[in-house]
Parts: C-alpha cells; sequence; structure tokens
C-alpha cells in the first residue's frame, strides 16, 4: 500500500523572536490508505496544529507533506482550496456548520465548489445525510439540530466529495455519550468502507476504535501504540 | 464558471439574515435621502429668496446709508433727502418713502410677540411692496403727519397676538407703547430665509418717536414712473443727494436697483447655498461612515463564515464574488430606496421651505453611497478571504 499521508520532519512556529511558540519541532509520520489513526497527547502538544496542516487549513513552517503522493509544499492558495475540496474532508470540534442554513444546503457546500450539477449535488448531499442517519432532518438549520446531530451534519459535509482522508480534530469533544458513541460509529462504518481516518482525542475509549495510536508530545510522535 | 451558485450564496447570505441586511439597507437609505433632501431644501431656500425679490417692482431703487471713506464725514439719511428727490430736479420719480425699521416686541393681553421687523414709513410704502390690505385699511398721510399711534399688521403677527380674534381696532402694546391696529395685511408667505409677514408697519414719524429716535434713515424707497424711467431716476436721485450730502469722493450712501438687489441677495444665497453643500457633504460623510460601519460589522460577523467556505474548498475568487454580489445587491436597494425617499420627502415643505430637488445631487448621494457600501462590503471579505482558513475560522 502506498501512503496517503507522508509527513517530515514537519515544523511549525507560532509568532517569531521571545514569544515565538514552536508547536511541531521535526515530525514524522506515515499514513497507508485505509488506516484508522488516532492521535493523543497532552493539551497544547501539537495535534490540532499537526491535524490543520494535514488538512490544508495551515501551511507548515519547515519539513514535507505528501498528501496521495503530491507534495503540498509546492500548491498555491488556488490548488491547496482544490485539495481541500477533493481529497480532504475536515471535522472541527466545534462542528463549524454555516449558521442559518440548512443541512442539507451545509452538505451541498463542497459539491457547489467542486462544480457538481445541482441534481446530482442533491442526490450526493442526501444520500450523505442518510448515511449519517439524518435523513429526516435535512431542512433543519444548525440551531434547529442538536450537537450530536449538527456533528453529523458535519461529517456528512466531510464525507460527501468521497475524500481521500477524514481528519476529525476531537469530534466527540463537544457531545455526550450517546451521540459520541453514534459519531464514532460513522468513522468506524467510514473506515471499514475503505476511508481512510486521522482522529484527535482524549479518551482511551476514543482511540479504541482506531488501528493505531499515535502519541505527540512536544511536536514530535513519541511512540506508536498498535 | 458558478457564477449562478455563487450568486444564490449571495441573495441567500442576504435572506438567511434578514435583520442585518435590513439594517444595511437604512443605513444606505438614510445617508441617501439626507443628502438629497438637505440639498433640496438649501436649493428651495435661494430660489424662493430670489422669486421674493423679484417680487418687489422693477421700478424700485433702495437707498441705503454707507459709511464713507476714513477722513470723510458721513451724513445720515433725513426725511428731508426723502422730500427732496420728489421735484421738479427728480421727473422720473414718482415716490420717495423714508423707512426706517426696528426690532420690537408686540403684546396683547397675555400674547407677546416679537415682530420680525417693525417699519415706520409713508403709506406709499405699500404700494411700493407690493403690500395689500386683506382687514381694516392702511394708514393715511395725516396719520403720518399727527403721528398718530396706528399700526398695520402682518399675517403672522395677526395669528400670534390675535389668534381667533378680530385684530382691527384692537389696542396693541410695542415695547410697552400701545399702538391700535388698523390693518391687516394680506398673507405673502415665507421667503424661505424669512417670515414675510412678521412684519409691522407704522406711520414714520410714530416710529421715531416710539421706538427709533430721529437718527439716520434706514432706507428711502424710490418708485419711479416706469421700468424704463429707472436709469434716469437713479441719475437724477443721486445729483439731488450728492448736492445735499456735498459728497466728491465716495458717497456716504448706496444706491440698489432691483437688479443689483437680486444681484446681491444672489451672492447671499450662493453663500447659504456653498454652506449647505458643506453640510450636505458632511452628511455625506456621516451617512459614508454609518454604510462602512455597518458593513465592516457585516463582514466582520462573516469572517467564520468565510473560514467555513474556505476550509470545504472555496477559492477565494468565488468568496469575492459572493461577498461582492451581496455588497451589490444592499448598495443599488439601499441607494435606490434612499432616491426614493428624497425625492418624495422633497414634495414636503420642511421648516417653511419647499424643497427644489437638484438632480446632480441625486446622482451624486446615490453614487457615493453605493460606492462605499460596495467598498466596504467587498473590500474586509477580499481581505478575509486572503487568510489561510484556519485563521479565519479562529477570528473572534
Ligand atoms: N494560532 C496560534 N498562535 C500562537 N500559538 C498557537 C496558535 N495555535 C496554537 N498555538 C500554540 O501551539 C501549541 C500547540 O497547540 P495545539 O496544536 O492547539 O495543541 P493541542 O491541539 O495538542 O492541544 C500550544 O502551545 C498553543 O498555545
Ligand atoms: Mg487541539
Amino acid at each position: 500500500m502506498s501512503p496517503v499521508i507522508e509527513v517530515r520532519d514537519l515544523r511549525k512556529t507560532y509568532g517569531s523572536g521571545d514569544t515565538a511558540v514552536h508547536a511541531l519541532r521535526g515530525l514524522d509520520l506515515t499514513v497507508q490508505k485505509g488506516e484508522y489513526i488516532a492521535i493523543m497527547g497532552a493539551s497544547g502538544s501539537g495535534k490540532s496544529t499537526l491535524l490543520n496542516i494535514l488538512g490544508c487549513l495551515d501551511v507548515p513552517s519547515g519539513g514535507r507533506y505528501l498528501l496521495d503522493g503530491i507534495d503540498t509544499g509546492e500548491f498555491d492558495e488556488e490548488q491547496l482550496s482544490l485539495l481541500r475540496n477533493r481529497k480532504i474532508g475536515f471535522v472541527f470540534q466545534s462542528f463549524n456548520l454555516v449558521p442559518r442554513t440548512t443541512a442539507l444546503a451545509n452538505v451541498e457546500l463542497p459539491l457547489v465548489y467542486a462544480g457538481v450539477r445541482r441534481a446530482q449535488r442533491r442526490e450526493r448531499a442526501l444520500a450523505a445525510l442518510e448515511l449519517v442517519g439524518l435523513q429526516d432532518r435535512t431542512h433543519h438549520r444548525p440551531n434547529e439540530l442538536s450537537g450530536g446531530q449538527q456533528q453529523r451534519v458535519a461529517i456528512a459535509r466531510a464525507l460527501v466529495t468521497s475524500p481521500a482522508i477524514v481528519l476529525a480534530d476531537e469530534p466527540t469533544g463537544n457531545l455526550d455519550t450517546d451521540s459520541s458513541r453514534e459519531v464514532l460509529g460513522i468513522l468506524d462504518r467510514l473506515n471499514a468502507g475503505g476511508r481512510t481516518v486521522v482522529l484527535i482525542t482524549h479518551e482511551d475509549e476514543v482511540a479504541a476504535h482506531a488501528m493505531r495510536t499515535v502519541r505527540v508530545v512536544d511536536g514530535r510522535v513519541a511512540g506508536v501504540l498498535v | 464558471m458558478r457564477i449562478f451558485e455563487i450568486a444564490a450564496f449571495a441573495v441567500r447570505g442576504l435572506t438567511a439574515n434578514k435583520m442585518r441586511s435590513g439594517l444595511t439597507t437604512l443605513g444606505i437609505l438614510i445617508g441617501v435621502a439626507s443628502v438629497i433632501l438637505l440639498i433640496a431644501v438649501g436649493n428651495g431656500a435661494s430660489s424662493a429668496v430670489q422669486q421674493s425679490i423679484a417680487g418687489l417692482g422693477t421700478n424700485i431703487l433702495t437707498i441705503s446709508p454707507q459709511r464713507a471713506q476714513p477722513g470723510s464725514t458721513t451724513k445720515p439719511l433725513t426725511t428731508a433727502d426723502a422730500a427732496a428727490l420728489v421735484g421738479q430736479d427728480s421727473p422720473d420719480v414718482r415716490y420717495a418713502s423714508p423707512v426706517v425699521s426696528a426690532q420690537a416686541t408686540a403684546g396683547y393681553g397675555d400674547t407677546t410677540h416679537d415682530i420680525g421687523q417693525f417699519i415706520g414709513s409713508d403709506p406709499r410704502y405699500f404700494d411700493t411692496t407690493n403690500s395689500a390690505v386683506a382687514q381694516g385699511n392702511l394708514f393715511s398721510d395725516n396719520d403720518v403727519q399727527q403721528a398718530r399711534k396706528v399700526v398695520v399688521i402682518g399675517a403672522t403677527v395677526a395669528t400670534q397676538l390675535f389668534p381667533g380674534l378680530d385684530p382691527i381696532g384692537k389696542s396693541m402694546l410695542v415695547n410697552n407703547i400701545p399702538f391700535t391696529v388698523v390693518g391687516v395685511l394680506a398673507a405673502k408667505g415665507s421667503s424661505g430665509l424669512q417670515d414675510a409677514d412678521d412684519l409691522a408697519v407704522a406711520p414714520l414719524t410714530t416710529t421715531q418717536n416710539a421706538l427709533t429716535g430721529y437718527g439716520s434713515l434706514t432706507q428711502i424707497v424710490v418708485q419711479a414712473r416706469s421700468a424704463d424711467a429707472l436709469p434716469n431716476a437713479q441719475a437724477q436721485v443721486t445729483t439731488i443727494l450728492n448736492g445735499r450730502h456735498k459728497i466728491t469722493g465716495t458717497a456716504d450712501y448706496r444706491i440698489l436697483s432691483q437688479d443689483q438687489l437680486l444681484t446681491a441677495r444672489t451672492a447671499t444665497t450662493e453663500t447659504f447655498t456653498v454652506l449647505l453643500a458643506s453640510v450636505a457633504a458632511i452628511s455625506l460623510l456621516v451617512g459614508g461612515i454609518g454604510i462602512t460601519n455597518i458593513m465592516l460589522v457585516t463582514v466582520t460577523e462573516r469572517i467564520r463564515e468565510i473560514g467555513i467556505r474556505k476550509a470545504v474548498g472555496a477559492p477565494r475568487s468565488s468568496i469575492l464574488g459572493q461577498f461582492l454580489i451581496e455588497a451589490t445587491l444592499l448598495s443599488l436597494f439601499g441607494g435606490a430606496l434612499g432616491v426614493a425617499a428624497g425625492v418624495i420627502g422633497s414634495r414636503f415643505t420642511i421648516a417653511g421651505i419647499q424643497p427644489v430637488l437638484v438632480p446632480s445631487s441625486v446622482l451624486l448621494a446615490f453614487a457615493v453611497s453605493a460606492l462605499i457600501g460596495l467598498f466596504f462590503g467587498s473590500y474586509p471579505a477580499s481581505r478575509a478571504a486572503k487568510l489561510r482558513p484556519i485563521e479565519a475560522l479562529r477570528h473572534e
């Protein structure tokens, strides 16, 4: 199997001079296609920084990041937005749905930017919502949905473009136990369907869903538990 | 590419938050409407002034005292001067009315009223100023000779002092001196800057006695035999007055024809127009700041949304397009409503002035507001679109 994510000597520094924060200090990571990885580590160890770079939401200060064999360091903003659209599905801890916009429209959003035609867009968005069990909530707005439901909409949005990887930053961090279980169940099924999943968590039960856990300490990978 | 989809996002963005869109529209509306209205009011005021001057006869000369050059003496204009202007040396002069004017407070019963202008003159004054009597009578030459305390009042004074009453025959106190009201003048309406009906006219002698004293006249109003005879009349008046005042250099009086008066007043109203234009400029500025503010708030509030859109793969161009279309729609809509409000508002009389629309101001207000709305609606959005998605998402 070829690695879908290959990270070498990744560095990220916030700020400069005396106030500079070295969030990542030469991190290496390889994720194979179809893997399910949990990233754990103390608060402030650099997990989110790593995931944001993997999701092309942020750019590293140094090192290389190959996504599906492509070196993202050579990409300009326009190409990165294309990458985000086609290859990556990102799930945030705080859902990040477009406010005052229906679940369906939120899920359709990446498809609009992908240039998918209206009829097909609707069809795929409805299928994604059905996959997360929200076929009866398609016309609800985020403020009319529970936290768990909002996160499921966010997951539907992340998977609607059939991305190479799904990245989730503490997706259950704001959810109660039942909602967490549902969300993790969906991610399990996605992975069972062949999708690569990388997720950040604090909880061992969550990490237990993954094939392997990567521990991040002070911006480096400390050890890999199988 | 997906221009239609992006326009749909823009429309959905506007309808999703009706309150915000409404307020933005209102901000632009007020900015545009107030500029249009203010300029229309200014324009209306100056055309009213011009009309009121044009209402005077075309055969009138006004003589007023003017301080002479330093070194030479200034002689007052006197009743004798006025009398000397009518005679065989001045065949083209029909009348010359001496005029004094003063500020006065009138009272009747418990009511008091500050009269705009209290004028002392002779009966010819009414003819030269095109003043008709609506009730009662004008005073006579005999009243002037006998210095009778009689007065003819304007319509405003009548309604202020004698609401619901017939003023004729009533005794009205002018600076605590009793005058008998003998007549009420027909209303002339406001001339924009001052109320032409807020006046009272009494015999010259009485007014000098009671109010102004026997110093210089305020004016001598000369009526020529015809409009064509005006230049001759002016020459004759000048000769007579120069002789009486022993003028060699600069005269200590000034003669203005109705034409010259119009020119002088036009200059005044031009100043007024400039003043109003600066008020308009300020209101445009204030309106612009309001639009700027609400547009900035609108965009700032949505930087997170921009982050979300970028995170799911929106290219910069589509975000720019969306906000540009939103801002354009708001600016055009608000601007159009503002023009409508300004045009409708200018049909009403405001503070006694009938506004007169200036077409260029409509264009100016609309263009400036639309451009401001467009700029501040799309420029901050374009800056936000340049942020990395994570920076936009973290924006508070
Ligand atoms: N935008 C930022 N600006 C400055 N420092 C940051 C920023 N984001 C994160 N950091 C710092 O980088 C370090 C790693 O943060 P983060 O990746 O969020 O940690 P984790 O997700 O593991 O808790 C922390 O010390 C944090 O304070
Ligand atoms: Mg984190």
